[in-house]
This record gives C-alpha cells, sequence and structure tokens, in this order.
C-alpha cells in the first residue's frame, strides 16, 4: 500500500492506495496518526481521499475510527471522500456511514471544511 | 460429526413475539396469498415455504443452546441458555427416564443468559443421567449452583438427581470428548469467555460467542484465524453492526457481522452462521442483517464462497456424509 499526504492551507489530505486490508491498516495507521495532530491544531481537518482504495478492511476502518475521534476531540472535522462503489457499500454494511463525513468529491470535502484549501486544490488542478 | 442443532440463538435475553407482530404477519402473509390457488394441502404448504423468512418464521427466541450431533450416543451442547428447557424436553420425550444418557456441555462463560435454561433441564432431575459440564471458569460450578439458591429458584441445585461432573478445560490444549477433540481458546468479554473448536474426521465446528474483538492487535486476529482455520462451520456473535462494536458499545463484549466475515474469509472457513442475535433485533432486523452479510461476503470474495446463514431457533444444520 502506497500512502501520499499534503497540506492544503489548514487541511491535510491523506490519499492511500490499494487494499486497505488487516495487514496494511497497520501502516495506514502509523502515517495517519501523526499527521493529525497538526491538522487538528490548525482548526479545520483532515480529509482521507479514498479514491485509490478498492478495499477496506475492519481494521482499516478502525483506523478510520479512531482518526475520527481524535480530530473531532480537538474540534476539527475529519472525512472522507471519493469512494469506490465496494468501498462505499462495506462502509454502508458496517454502518461506519453514520460515523464518518462522506463526500463524493476532495473538492466537495474541502469545500466543507476549508474553503480556502479547496481554492487552493481547485488552483492547482 | 453429523449436524448442529441451534435450540437458542438470541443474545441477552430471550424474546419472544407479540400478538400484534403475529397478527401483521398474518395479513402480511394473507395478503400474498391473494389470487393463489391455495385448494390443497400441498399448494398450502409451498405457498408458506415461499414466502419470506420474516414473514412466515421467526429467528426467535431462547438464548445459547445449540447441540452438536456427532455421531456418537452421548449429546454434545454449546451452553445452557434457556433453549436448554426445549432441548431437554426433546432428549427426554426420545428417551423418558429409563434410557440414562450422557450429556456432554461446553460453557463460553456463565453469565446468566448462558446458564439460566439448567434449572428448567428435564433431564437433570432424572437419576442415572450423566451431565459433563466443561469451561475454563474457576467458577463454573459455583455459579450455577448460585442461581439456584434462594431467593433466585425455589429448587437448589442439589435436588437434581442426575451425576453432575465438572472438568476445567485448559484454553490451547487439545481435549479428547465424546469422540472428538475440542480446543478452547480464551475470548474478550467481561470476566472472560472461551470459544470451542471441535474437530472429528476431518470435520470442524467453531462456537464462538460473547467475543469482542478490538482489532487493535494483529497478533489476537490472527489466533482467531488459526481457531477458524478451514472450519465448515463457524457459530459468531454478530451480535452488532461494526461501527457500534468498536465505538459506543465498546467493552460491551460482543463482535460484528462484518469482522465475522473477515475472519472467515481470512481462516478459508466454509460456513459462516450469525449468532447471539441482539434482542432488541426485530426479524425484520435480523432478516436486513442477514442480506447485507451475503451482500458483503459478495463483494468481499478473494477465493471460494464463503456460506452465510443467520441462526434461529430450530435451524438445523446438516453436513453430509463423505467424510
Amino acid at each position: 500500500m502506497e500512502i501520499t499526504h499534503r497540506a492544503l492551507a489548514e487541511v491535510v489530505v491523506v490519499a492511500p492506495t490499494g487494499r486497505l486490508d488487516y495487514v496494511a491498516a497497520g501502516d495506514f495507521e502509523r502515517t495517519l496518526m501523526p499527521l493529525l495532530e497538526p491538522a487538528a491544531g490548525s482548526g479545520a481537518g483532515v480529509v482521507v481521499d479514498l479514491g485509490g482504495v478498492d478495499y477496506i478492511s475492519s481494521v482499516g476502518l478502525r483506523v478510520l475510527m479512531i482518526a475520527t475521534k481524535a480530530v473531532r476531540g480537538r474540534g476539527a472535522r475529519f472525512a472522507v471522500a471519493v469512494l469506490q462503489p465496494t468501498v462505499k457499500e462495506i462502509l454502508a454494511i458496517s454502518r461506519f456511514n453514520g460515523v464518518v463525513e462522506i463526500f463524493p468529491t476532495v473538492d466537495e470535502a474541502l469545500s466543507a471544511i476549508s474553503p480556502a484549501a479547496a481554492a487552493i486544490y481547485r488552483a492547482e488542478r | 460429526m453429523k449436524r448442529v442443532r441451534f435450540w437458542g440463538t438470541r443474545g441477552s435475553l430471550p424474546v419472544s413475539l407479540t400478538a400484534p407482530q403475529l397478527r401483521e404477519r398474518l395479513v402480511a402473509a394473507l395478503h400474498a396469498a391473494r389470487g393463489r390457488a391455495l385448494d390443497s394441502d400441498a399448494a398450502i404448504g409451498a405457498f408458506v415455504d415461499g414466502l419470506d423468512f420474516k414473514i412466515a418464521g421467526t429467528f426467535g427466541g431462547h438464548t445459547s443452546c445449540v447441540e452438536i450431533e456427532t455421531g456418537e450416543q452421548e449429546y454434545v451442547l454449546c451452553d445452557l441458555g434457556s433453549g436448554l428447557r426445549p432441548f431437554g424436553q426433546a432428549a427426554f420425550a426420545k428417551h423418558g427416564p429409563a434410557a440414562p444418557q450422557s450429556y456432554h456441555v461446553f460453557v463460553s462463560h456463565v453469565h446468566w443468559d448462558h446458564i439460566m435454561g439448567l434449572p428448567f433441564f428435564v433431564p437433570a432431575y432424572v437419576p442415572g443421567n450423566r451431565i459433563v459440564v466443561y469451561g475454563g471458569h474457576a467458577a463454573l460450578e459455583s455459579a450455577l449452583r448460585r442461581q439456584m439458591e434462594p431467593p433466585s429458584f425455589p429448587v437448589p441445585f442439589d435436588e437434581f438427581k442426575a451425576q453432575f461432573e465438572f472438568v476445567h478445560l485448559a484454553p490451547g490444549v487439545r481435549h479428547e470428548v465424546a469422540g472428538m477433540t475440542v480446543t478452547a481458546l480464551l475470548q474478550r468479554h467481561a470476566g472472560d469467555s472461551y470459544g470451542y473448536r471441535f474437530e472429528k474426521n476431518g470435520r470442524t465446528v467453531v462456537y464462538t460467542t460473547d467475543s469482542e474483538h478490538t482489532l487493535a492487535r494483529a497478533d489476537e486476529v490472527q489466533a482467531f484465524v488459526d481457531f477458524f482455520r478451514n472450519a465448515d462451520l463457524v457459530v459468531f456473535d454478530a451480535m452488532y453492526s461494526l461501527a457500534d462494536a468498536i465505538s459506543v458499545k465498546a467493552d460491551w463484549g460482543h463482535s460484528s457481522n462484518t469482522f465475522g466475515v473477515e475472519l472467515c474469509q481470512l481462516a478459508g472457513a466454509a460456513h459462516l452462521c450469525l449468532f447471539h442475535h441482539e434482542p432488541a433485533s426485530s426479524d425484520a432486523v435480523i432478516a436486513k442483517l442477514l442480506e447485507d452479510t451475503l451482500r458483503l461476503e459478495a463483494i468481499t470474495r478473494t477465493s471460494r464462497p464463503l456460506r452465510v446463514t443467520a441462526a434461529y431457533d430450530g435451524l438445523d444444520i446438516a453436513f453430509p456424509d463423505q467424510r
């Protein structure tokens, strides 16, 4: 699994790719967690772009749960975006669609969290 | 290993259909019958069999009690929930008081819903019967005795006429019982619980209920994958959704349909049976849980298909005779 991340204004966008299965979830957690503190501290939040993820396991969903709690606990927002059909169904069946904020696109997620971050994102495209 | 029969499948507390719920089903069934030619018993039977389970059936019912028919004379049971009462009635009706029987009972833990059937277990009052209770808890015998002490129950444990034996099973050790090899696994639950893996002649049944999976440690996940490895049937605690199990109901000691599918897929198990249903769930909710779980299995399948069912009181899962 490859995981990239970048800061857009006060939002961090994290983009894992591949299968977020119970083996890869450990790498995802180790990469994601250090990014949460500065992003949450800024008062804006974190967006996880799941467009490159074709499967997410329970262990991967647990990482999203932990991240959501950590970020929300700091008064910031945590969202996922660009769900592939299988991942979207997994989130619905596991009832995670009521736990994390879900957006169709990264642009829409950024717009909801930080207009400044959204503007940078659009300018880059 | 011939078959597995479910006498009690509900978690935490027995439930039953109410009169209004039954009426609602009858109305739905009669609506579905409109325009049908139901002019023979066979036609009526076929029509009823074709109705949705949530209309024509019910998930029940009694708390945990599962029978494993091993092919030997002796009975093997998992847990002593309220489903033990109808099992005991059936066994007594079959054998009567004059033909002593042996009952081997594997107790997951001694929370009330898993032992409440014992005071109503008719064979326990029959002289000559032998009841061997297996478990990992040091307090196994005292817990069974205590629930029958005043003021909780009017008949003390010592009124039982059957011969009782209590056997402590160390987890991770293979024990030979009733012609099977049985291995226990320590599970995460308030006061601990134990899962059981039963093996005989190449057939494997895993009974794992009241088991919480925090998903925080890879070695814990792997221990369950190994425990489920190539099982023909896994009876699995699917009381909550995954989201509930690891958030608002974390530390409540139960698991989810989602993680049941994953563990069985990783282990190469053949059949996942959702068990220990949430008592607040209606039949429609459990039917939807099953539908969702079937879909999850289909969209995440990477190798051979995993059969998925939802347990109900009266479910009988027979194994083919080839082994």
